[in-house]
């Protein structure tokens, strides 16, 4: 690292800039002559990139540098702003990231700096930092870092190319997450990113990792939603339903338009999935509960009128309000919703019937010809969802069994993964209640009585944990 | 009901479309025409009867039986000086009957004349007593005012005039007849709640009570269950009912109508066990079955899987029992439960059954038939599954092993679903807890 310097000249500064930048270049971008205290303030800046540089090492070092940064943020920073960008080139987005970033905050936090610089390689500047920087240093200033994030989201959806916005997002969640159970502002906006540029296996990555701290509840609820979506988008219903249950159940004391939608794609899901609508659990919030229903009146008839089984009432039904769906987005889940009605029909013939014609499928499930039924019986064959033989000579379809013998060693793989998954969700269980049962705040609240209860219930609630611990 | 038998469907049509009139469908053999109306109001008494054959005279599509039951009804009323039962059957018999049988407004006054005169002098007695502050005389003004308005058909002021005693009854006998009493307006009246209460006030007084009123509560709870619609223990009380209940109980219910009542219900929803125990084997019944060796005959038919002539048996006695005031809302549905019954035992035993010789055996066309095995099995009362091809059911056993796996991983799935949306929630409520504890603490805010 290069030592600390007296305050330099502006000479000096020019002798330290990059080769393909002229002292002149500065103040003839501003078209007119620096004044005093702009000069001034060049300097400070100059000296804090100097420190930076000096102070970028180890922790200690570091936490220095960060009150130094601190004191420079306001008005040093601020208030001449435009002129940091040269600045950056100064630096290492890996090795000065905390430095790095306060500048690069500064400069992207004014409207003005951005406009001048619109579509030129500020994004790739931007996009270099949040790819290369270091996480223990963006960590000591979460706030900025999410500042300069969110305004590279705001550049790549002006520009209409949100695919551009991926990847750095991508890094840049990982990142700022202090641990991959972690809920970052972040997930939002890089799953919105991949919804809009249609790159829905970028989104599973995120997706994939289990949620379990939260540290902003609205975080929450477009994580699910933009989620589920992403799931509805792979076809993946079961997982876009568990994101959308836990957006529906949430505590929440007030309800919010994210929670609406949610629901309204929750009916439909479901509906697809299951062939009804679960009620509310009971830690469901009571505003949901009370709420919910009377902002998303049309869905809950919808799921009513699928309960009938008619697939012409649910037809006529869904032509009628075309319109309200369309303005929902929801159009498109609607069409799934009645094609799904046959797959319910047809499944529950499997369970009463070894064979049965074409014929008589058609009339049950209320098909024009027994030529749809054949099509319908053989998509969902293919699809994997029924097991049965479509004899064509006589018109027959028979249904047989599933074939899963549960003994191939594939499954054997499955099921054993699935215990140790289990197993550690048991054991992370344990852990957590031990930890609330020393909480001070729970001892407190809880009579000794009730604590005498709790514990002797707790081995009846939780075998699983028991049993774990007998092992 | 989808069964098949021509005749009979044709019947109950003829039947039901009770107030039509005149056109009913000529090939009626077996219908209301054995119905044989002296001898059925022969076996009641008081006031059901009448209420009995205005029911038959408005249900019942013949219009000799009609006249019949009015011409009696009308009788019958006027002998009671009822004057509400009288106008309704003057109103139905509509002058059809000759001019015997016209409204006598000269009458009705007149006996309108006389009650008010008798209400007036029970009142003043009543009056009476309550200033003489003397219980025994009061609760015996008050029956006698809710005797009153008995016999002369005002239900609901009866029904108060007999609660009012209860604050006066000093034995339980008192307490008895005041349940009694109550039991009998509420039946009337068509409040089957009351007469459940009443049934068990006076089956908790703590003397003993006679065999006769015993019979007569069990026969009035069975009655309630059954309009209720809670036909199990509709089934239970009515079996329970002693014999010595004779016709003591002719002013609400005759033995051939507990033989009835008791049987069907019990074939509806009583499983092969009980029905056995409980009504084959049960002495005391047998001597109620007697009254309807037809009942008798359907009941064993039934134990004995002669599925068909049961259920022949069962569309015999259907025109007869649809004219029954209490069976009639209900005879569908027994009737369908006992269908359905019969056919889930027909199939029970079976490997594999085929569905031409069960179709015979029921009377039904292969295809009703197979609609009602198909909504069998969907209800899960059947575990089989159709061969539509070639017409035969297959028992189907489901194979535990696979099965087991099956809901082992379902289970697995659920608990990992559940557990991980529960952490999830516990910690927003943390968050929640800890914000609402350090207001001053924020966290990473946009």
């Amino acid at each position: 690292s290069r030592p600390v310097s007296s305050p330099p000249t502006r000479r000096k500064a020019a002798s330290r800039t990059a080769p393909d930048q002229t002292p002149e270049s500065e103040p003839s971008s501003k078209g007119k002559a620096p004044s005093a205290a702009a000069a001034a303030a060049m300097e400070s800046v100059e000296a804090l990139v100097a420190h930076i540089q000096g102070l970028s090492g180890s922790a200690d070092e570091l936490a220095q540098l960060h009150g130094l940064l601190k004191q420079a943020d306001g008005d040093a920073l601020r208030a001449h702003s435009a002129g940091l960008l040269p600045f950056l080139s100064h630096l290492h987005p890996g090795a000065h990231s905390l430095g790095y970033l306060y500048l690069l905050d500064s400069f992207v936090s004014s409207s003005a700096n951005l406009r001048a610089h619109a579509g030129g390689d500020l994004l790739v500047t931007v996009a270099d930092f949040l790819t290369s920087c270091s996480a223990d240093q963006i960590r000591m200033a979460p706030d900025k870092f999410l500042n300069v994030c969110r305004v590279l989201k705001n550049e790549v959806m002006q520009l209409n190319a949100p695919i551009r916005g991926i990847a750095p997002l991508r890094a840049a969640v990982r990142k700022i997450q202090t641990s991959s159970e972690q809920l970052t502002p972040l997930h939002a906006e890089y799953l919105m990113l991949c919804l809009l540029a249609k790159q829905y296996k970028a989104g599973l990555s995120v997706l994939e990792d289990d949620i379990f701290e939260v540290d902003q509840p609205k975080d929450l609820f477009l994580y699910c939603y933009y989620g589920a979506m992403i799931y509805i988008g792979l076809k993946k219903f079961r997982k876009a339903l568990e994101l959308l249950h836990n957006a529906v159940t949430a505590p929440m004391s007030s309800l919010n338009a994210i929670t609406v939608e949610a629901y309204k794609k929750y009916v439909l899901v479901s509906l697809i999935q299951s062939g009804q609508v679960p009620s509310f659990p009971k830690y469901t919030s009571s505003t949901a509960q009370r709420n919910l229903k009377n902002h998303t009146q049309i869905y809950v008839d919808l799921s009513t009128c699928y309960g009938t089984g008619s697939y012409s009432d649910l037809e006529t039904f869904i032509q009628s309000n075309a319109e309200a769906f369309q303005t929902d987005n929801n159009f498109g889940l609607v069409k799934q919703v009645l094609s799904s009605m046959y797959k319910r029909n047809i499944q529950r013939l499997t369970q009463t019937y070894l064979t049965l014609s074409l014929e008589d499928i058609a009339s049950s499930v209320q098909l024009n010809t027994p030529k749809e039924a054949e099509m319908h019986v053989l998509r969902m064959i293919e699809d994997g969802e029924i097991h049965a033989t479509i004899n064509q000579k006589d018109g027959m379809v028979s249904f047989n069994e599933d074939p899963e013998q549960y003994k191939s060693s594939e499954m054997v793989e499955h099921i054993d993964s699935s215990i140790q998954r289990l197993m550690a969700l048991s054991k992370k269980l344990t852990s957590i209640d031990q930890n609330i049962s020393c909480d001070h705040a729970f001892l407190m609240k809880v009579s000794s009585s009730d604590l005498q209860m709790y514990f002797s219930f707790l081995p009846l609630c939780c075998p699983l944990l028991f049993s774990n611990k007998c092992e | 009901m989808d069964v098949d038998c021509e005749v009979s469907a044709a019947a109950a049509a003829a039947v039901t479309n009770g107030l039509g009139g005149g056109e009913q469908a000529a090939a009626a053999p077996v219908s209301a025409d054995q119905l044989d109306v002296e001898a059925y109001a022969a076996q009641y008494s008081g006031r059901t009867r009448v209420a009995r054959l205005l029911f038959i005279a408005e249900r019942c599509g013949v219009e000799a039986i009609q006249l019949e039951a009015l011409r009696m009804a009308h009788d019958e009323a006027r002998a009671r000086e009822d004057t509400v039962l009288y106008l309704d059957a003057v109103l139905k018999i509509n002058s059809r009957l000759g001019p015997r049988y016209r409204h006598d407004q000269a009458w009705v006054d007149s006996v309108n004349r006389r009650a008010e005169q008798r209400k007036e002098k029970l009142e003043t007695e009543l009056n009476g007593y309550r200033t003489n502050l003397i219980k025994e005389s009061i609760r015996m003004g008050y029956n006698d005012i809710g005797d009153f308005f008995y016999a002369h058909g005002h239900l609901s002021e009866a029904f108060k005039s007999y609660i009012r005693t209860r604050d006066y009854c000093t034995t339980s006998k008192h307490i008895v007849q005041m349940c009694m009493h109550v039991i009998l307006v509420s039946i009337e009246l068509g409040q089957f709640a009351h007469v459940t209460n009443y049934v068990s006030k006076a089956e908790q007084t703590p003397d003993t009570l006679d065999a006769v009123i015993v019979a007569k509560l069990r026969a009035a709870a069975g009655l309630a269950n059954l309009e209720t619609k809670k036909y199990k223990l509709a089934a239970r009380k009515f079996l329970e009912t002693g014999p010595e209940l004779g016709s003591n109980y002719s002013e609400v219910i005759a033995p051939q109508d507990v033989a009835v009542y008791g049987a069907l219900c019990a074939l509806a929803s009583f499983d092969r066990s009980e029905l056995k125990s409980k009504v084959i084997d049960n002495i005391n019944f047998r001597n109620f079955l007697e009254l309807v060796p037809e009942v008798r005959e359907l009941v064993n038919d039934f134990y004995a899987s002669r599925y068909g002539s049961c259920l022949e048996h069962l569309e015999k006695l259907k025109p007869n029992l649809l004219l029954d005031i209490h069976l009639r809302e209900h005879l569908g549905t027994l009737y369908n439960d006992i269908r359905h019954k019969a056919i889930i035992q027909y199939t029970l035993p079976f490997i594999s059954v085929d569905l031409n010789t069960m179709a015979s055996a029921f009377k039904s066309s292969v295809s009703m038939l197979e609609k009602e095995l198909a909504a069998l099995i969907t209800e899960n009362k059947i575990q089989a599954r159709i061969d539509s091809h070639n017409k035969i059911l297959y028992a189907r056993h489901a194979d535990q092993r696979n099965a087991t796996f099956q809901r082992a991983l379902q289970t697995g799935n659920e608990f990992e679903r559940d557990i991980k949306a529960m952490l999830l929630r516990a910690n927003l409520i943390k968050h929640d807890f800890n914000q609402k504890n350090w207001p001053g603490q924020r966290k990473m805010n946009l």
